[in-house]
């Protein structure tokens, strides 16, 4: 009888295994000779290069300084160290030999040509939001426009046994989102437009959504905040911890200028997002994304140029006595030239305790911007934030931590000054 | 290379990008009117204009300003007619006059943004900007007057 049930289990097992390996195998797809330019219509070309940039594909897909597409970006995740493919059309190192079918399996199940399953890290699951018609667009683009490079991948550092391709079929079966785009009848075309684009091609999950112990979005807490690539991606929704309600007018304002006056300035890898991505999209596309994303953070209107959440905050910058209070004597000569708005919200003369950096239970973001400052081409375009690195010693940074998010109305950050050192040594992400 | 624009001309710098603006502007570019004075960005004396905000240049990367339009003291105004610069002479602000041009190009930018300060406004904006011979109290009536000359001259265009 043991004997039996014994040699059931067995069974059982190697069925199981027999199954996943059934479910987990892909074939090859055959190559194709890489298509030419004429086979692909202008406007199709152009759309896919408005895609391509919605989506930030280069931003993942080329190294700092390098060329566009060949890949090789260096990405530090939880499980290794991983490095981006190269998606020009060359045909040894990149996707030349790719036919539109391969193309479009891979951006909707996260499957290489070859058969081989690719890690989420590219961000599949969100792409297979998009029709069949944008999909094609972006290939178009790809095939047609960007210069094929002959550059190999580097191979990722991923221990074993993360590394064995065949399980992230497993992981797929457990944690990705396999369901289409649908419209939503009650909601307005624009919102849906707006829905289409942040959950399809631009990804906006992919950061903003945290994930569980396995790297799976956490789709029951869509846009609620998680820490990505060094930085904090703040919640979107009703959960913001920001003093001033988002409205959908101020997340149109950050994405056209990469900065809204009642929150702050887009920083770290939100720089590229707005400037180098968003930025392609027409200014009715960046309205219907900031609709839906005005209505997730609960859909308020009220002008906030009145609330006493923003009166709050202007008294706020009223200094303790410079000559006791260490964080408001250097926020004084260093900071405050401009950061300060008199008696009202001056654009470009960001308020600090409306900011989530301020607000948010994880000091980083703050720390990193004034470790780093902003650069031209972050936050506000031509504008700059100078670097503090290595003006401020881990004790500064920390007095000025500390006093901020004392005026901010907060509670004191636990291991502040820890946490300026740690950051301070963490690998800079290159964005 | 980087590259920018300067005082309203296209420039460009062979330098590594981790070299401060302020480098780059007075021992590349020469022009020496913005002084080095703390090197941390906690003295004001290198204040430059970058996209038209007052931005400490000696603690700003030259690759951070890729592309972005910087003044400087020397490009205020073609003239030196800057009305802080008029109110500066009429006021004789300056004493050993190091930290003069960060104060100036601190002002404008505070001009720009609150054109009416307040005594409390002005010592805000301008505390990060030391002066050793403490020309403060000349400093802010300087302000104060240049402030009221703007308004008038943007009533006389209007007119």
């Amino acid at each position: 009888m043991r004997k039996r049930s014994l040699y059931s289990v067995f069974i059982a097992a190697i069925v199981a295994v027999g199954a996943f390996s059934i479910y987990a195998w892909h074939p090859s797809m055959a190559p194709i000779t890489p298509p030419v330019k004429d086979q692909f219509a202008a406007d199709v070309i152009a759309q896919g290069k408005v895609l391509a940039a919605a989506g930030y594909c280069s931003t993942c897909h080329t190294t700092p300084g390098g060329s566009p597409y060949a890949g090789n970006y260096e990405m530090h995740t939880d499980f290794g160290t991983i490095y981006s493919s190269n998606i020009t059309p060359d045909v040894q190192t990149g996707i030349g030999n790719w036919s539109e079918e391969a193309f479009i399996r891979a951006m909707r199940t996260g499957v290489s040509r070859d058969g081989h399953h690719l890690l989420p890290a590219f961000p599949y699951e969100h792409f297979n939001k998009m029709t069949d018609e944008d999909i094609k667009a972006v290939y178009a683009y790809i095939m047609s426009s960007v210069p094929a490079v002959s550059q190999q991948k580097t191979d990722n550092g991923i221990p074993f046994p993360l590394n064995i391709r065949f399980l992230q079929s497993g992981w797929k079966l457990l944690f990705a989102d396999t369901t289409l785009f649908k419209s939503q009848v009650d909601e307005s075309a624009e919102w849906n437009r707006g829905a289409y684009l942040a959950q399809g091609v631009a990804h906006c999950g992919a950061c903003h959504t945290p994930r569980n112990a396995l790297g799976g979005e956490k789709r029951d807490q869509m846009y609620s905040g998680a820490a990505i690539d060094g930085w904090i991606a703040p919640s979107l929704t009703a959960s913001s911890k920001a003093p001033l309600k988002w409205r959908a007018a101020d997340f149109d304002e950050y994405l056209r200028t990469g900065n809204s006056s009642f929150h702050g300035s887009a920083a770290g890898p939100m720089a590229p997002v707005v400037h180098a991505g968003l930025s392609a999209l027409s200014d009715s596309d960046l309205k219907a994304i900031s609709v839906y994303f005005g209505a997730l953070a609960g859909n308020h209107s009220d002008n906030p140029a009145s609330s006493p959440e923003l009166k709050a905050a202007l008294e706020s910058q009223q200094l303790p006595d410079p000559r006791i209070d260490n964080g408001a004597r250097l926020y004084a000569i260093s900071c405050q030239s401009c950061h300060y708005s008199s008696n009202e919200l001056n654009k470009g003369r960001p308020l600090l305790a409306l900011g989530s950096a301020l607000h948010l239970d994880d000091p980083t973001n703050l720390i990193n911007v004034t470790l780093d400052g902003f650069r031209a081409n972050q936050g506000i375009t031509g504008v700059v934030m100078p670097a503090f690195r290595d003006a401020l010693s881990d004790e500064d940074i920390t007095a000025i931590a500390t006093y901020l998010r004392q005026s901010a109305g907060e509670q004191p950050w636990p291991n502040l000054k820890q946490k300026v050192a740690e950051i301070r040594l963490q690998p800079r992400f290159e964005h | 290379m980087a590259k920018f624009i300067l005082n309203g001309k296209p420039v460009a710098a062979d330098v590594d990008g981790e070299t401060p603006l302020l480098w780059v502007i007075r021992d590349e570019l020469d022009m020496t009117g913005t002084k080095f004075g703390c090197g941390i960005g906690t003295c004001g004396a290198c204040t430059v204009h970058v996209g038209g905000r007052a931005t400490r240049s000696c603690v700003t990367p030259i690759s951070a300003v890729e592309g972005a339009s910087i003044t400087t003291i020397e490009g205020l105004s073609e003239t030196g007619a800057h009305p802080l610069q008029i109110s500066w002479q009429k006021h004789q602000v300056p004493q050993c006059g190091y930290c003069q041009s960060g104060q100036i190009m601190q002002a404008a930018a505070l001009l720009k943004d609150i054109p009416q300060p307040t005594d409390a406004e002005i010592d805000a904006v301008m505390s990060g900007n030391l002066c050793r011979c403490m020309t403060y109290v000349r400093i802010r009536e300087a302000i104060h007057e240049a402030a009221d000359s703007m308004k008038e001259a943007s009533h006389v265009k209007i007119a």
